[in-house]
């Protein structure tokens, strides 16, 4: 920093952002570059034969796996997204708008954070002995007489993959909902409330306009999150459920790459779709400045 | 809202509590079956309390552990490397955004992108570029540069926030009073962006640590954590993975108090020495 005494502020700055700028260009932007190119190459026995083939494209809309993978995943999604989304309102809602020290605000955030310093792996198989079928719950509706055999259903199906995902990504959307809320200034409450305004109409005419910049990167958090998880989803459905990223890794993992990256091309561009519809509804750039 | 407690405070604190449960319920399960008895399962009931699980972690030749040692210090070596770079070139790039400049918004964007494109893109794209290349995956590039793609944006998001709410009228004073940009930067600055710089840190090795989309590939010989852990998920029948859960989130703890302590008498001796040089 101390050379831009004889530098121009430009020159300044882009000599503090190569570093950064070198590392996203060459391991992110070319890499996704290559990933459109192999899909069109041709290959053997985990080799890439860099001759032009399309092949991998057309087995790709031929195949009714395709539509299969997609359709699991978007359920999934919307699922995850409509639970997260409730549920991460309403804590935020709770911490910002209702607990009105500083202090327990505080610790209710560190309180949420602490169980993601355990590792990702042991938090899956953490619900082992809760919803297998020796766990918790089982024994539980088994005591009470509710049931009268184990229900088999709650582990390694795509009911855990759901209660995974929400214990996993609830945080994911509340953190940026709660940061909105923060910055709505209690005096616009007040009005609203000296107005005659109920708490119900509150939340609807004055918090919900001002927190939709938190909402949508919530979303974006839990879109990528879902679209592009397959460690997850391979682990908690017991290996049953295939979606689109499962496609592709058991493909990276049998070494066949071109089918591979031309199947990465479409989730990619579905997802970045995706992100960039909902971009246009927020500049998040000034949102971070704010 | 009101001085009076309304219905709806008991409600949403009835919500919160339970969310808490869901969130704590698995883990308080691992944390009690580490210590299931010999004899007992990955369920409960517990059948005696035992240090066995951790036992058989340490003894040489564990039942169905793999290489958990090993992978622990590749993935401390990784992390702390990465945490390092993340820290130095976050702050490079952080302070670049101090001015406008052309090419700002391109560097911006890429690490958004960086940031929403699914961690097997990168990854596979990365390890697809080496192939090109004819060069083998090794960690002490390919699977620390995967991983930089990932902490970097979170290190720059953090400088971006911090400096943007930071009072430029010190700054001025001090160049006011004549003070070089070094001198500025040392005095000046970096004080009051100290918290974000030891969050760099700590955000660069968090995430280095619990990563394994993008570096899985790149990684060379050798597995990290993660890795080890996902590839034992299938084979696990023994309480032995809660023993490695419980451990290793005692670390975890320990590392982030001891930095949390660590950054707060830092910014206290620092504002010390100030008044003292000021006294």
């Amino acid at each position: 920093m101390s050379s831009s005494m004889t530098m121009s502020p430009r020159a300044a700055s882009w000599l503090q952002a190569t570093p950064f700028t070198l590392i996203m260009t060459c391991l992110v932007m070319v890499p996704l570059a290559i990933i459109l190119a192999v899909s069109f190459m041709d290959y053997g026995f985990a080799e890439i034969i860099p001759e032009f083939y399309l092949g991998n494209w057309t087995d790709l809309f031929r195949s009714s796996l395709t539509l299969d993978t997609y359709r699991t995943v978007f359920k999934q999604l919307a699922v995850v997204w409509t639970i997260t989304l409730l549920l991460g309102f309403t804590i935020s809602y709770y911490l910002i708008f209702h607990v009105r020290s500083n202090m327990w605000r505080a610790i209710f955030l560190a309180a949420c954070a602490i169980p993601f310093w355990t590792s990702g792996p042991i938090r899956m198989i953490s619900w082992v002995p809760l919803l297998g079928r020796e766990g918790i719950v089982n024994q539980a509706l088994l005591g009470m007489g509710i049931v009268d055999q184990p229900i088999s259903w709650l582990l390694y199906s795509e009911f855990s993959v759901i209660v995974v995902y929400v214990n996993m990504l609830t945080m994911a959307m509340a953190g940026p909902i709660a940061n909105s809320m923060a910055k709505i200034s209690p005096s616009i409450i007040q009005a609203a409330r000296d107005q005659g305004a109920s708490e119900w109409q509150v939340i609807q005419e004055v918090i919900i306009p001002l927190i939709k910049p938190g909402i949508v990167v919530g979303t974006i958090f839990i879109i990528t999150a879902v679209m592009g998880d397959g460690f997850l989803v391979r682990a908690m459905s017991g290996n049953q459920m295939n979606t689109p990223a499962v496609a592709i890794m058991n493909e990276i993992n049998a070494f066949q790459y071109p089918p591979a990256a031309a199947k990465s091309v479409v989730l990619l561009l579905i997802v970045l779709g995706m992100v960039g519809l909902l971009l246009r509804f927020v500049d998040i750039r000034k949102e971070l400045a704010r | 809202m009101g001085t009076k407690r309304s219905a709806s405070y008991y409600v949403l604190s009835a919500v919160f509590a339970v969310f808490l449960l869901f969130l704590y319920g698995p883990m308080i399960c691992v944390y009690l079956l580490s210590f299931q008895g010999p004899e007992g399962g990955m369920s409960f009931p517990m059948r005696g309390f035992s240090l066995t699980w951790f036992e058989t972690l340490f003894t040489a030749g564990g039942r169905g552990v793999g290489d958990i040692h090993n992978s622990f210090v590749r993935s401390l070596r990784l992390g702390a490397i990465v945490a390092l770079l993340t820290m130095l070139i976050g702050l490079a790039v952080g302070m670049s955004f101090r001015r406008r400049y052309p090419g700002g918004n391109f560097v911006f964007y890429s690490a958004i992108i960086s940031m929403i494109v699914p961690g097997i893109f990168v990854g596979f794209g990365i390890s697809l570029t080496l192939n090109m290349l004819g060069m083998r995956p090794e960690w002490w590039y390919s699977g620390i540069g995967a991983q930089l793609t990932w902490s970097l944006p979170f290190a720059m998001l953090i400088m971006f926030i911090i400096l943007g709410r930071m009072d430029k009228s010190y700054e001025e004073a001090a160049t006011d009073l004549g003070a070089s940009s070094f001198q500025r930067f040392q005095y000046v600055i970096l004080p009051l962006i100290l918290p974000g710089v030891i969050g760099m840190f700590m955000a660069g090795f968090t995430s280095s640590y619990e990563e394994s989309a993008r570096a899985g590939l790149n990684i060379g010989t050798g597995n990290t954590m993660p890795m080890e852990l996902t590839g034992l998920l299938g084979a696990a029948t023994t309480p032995v993975m809660f023993a490695v859960g419980t451990l290793t989130t005692l670390f975890m703890f320990t590392l982030v108090i001891t930095t949390l302590l660590a950054s707060w008498s830092l910014a206290k001796r620092r504002q010390l020495r100030l008044s003292a040089q000021h006294a």
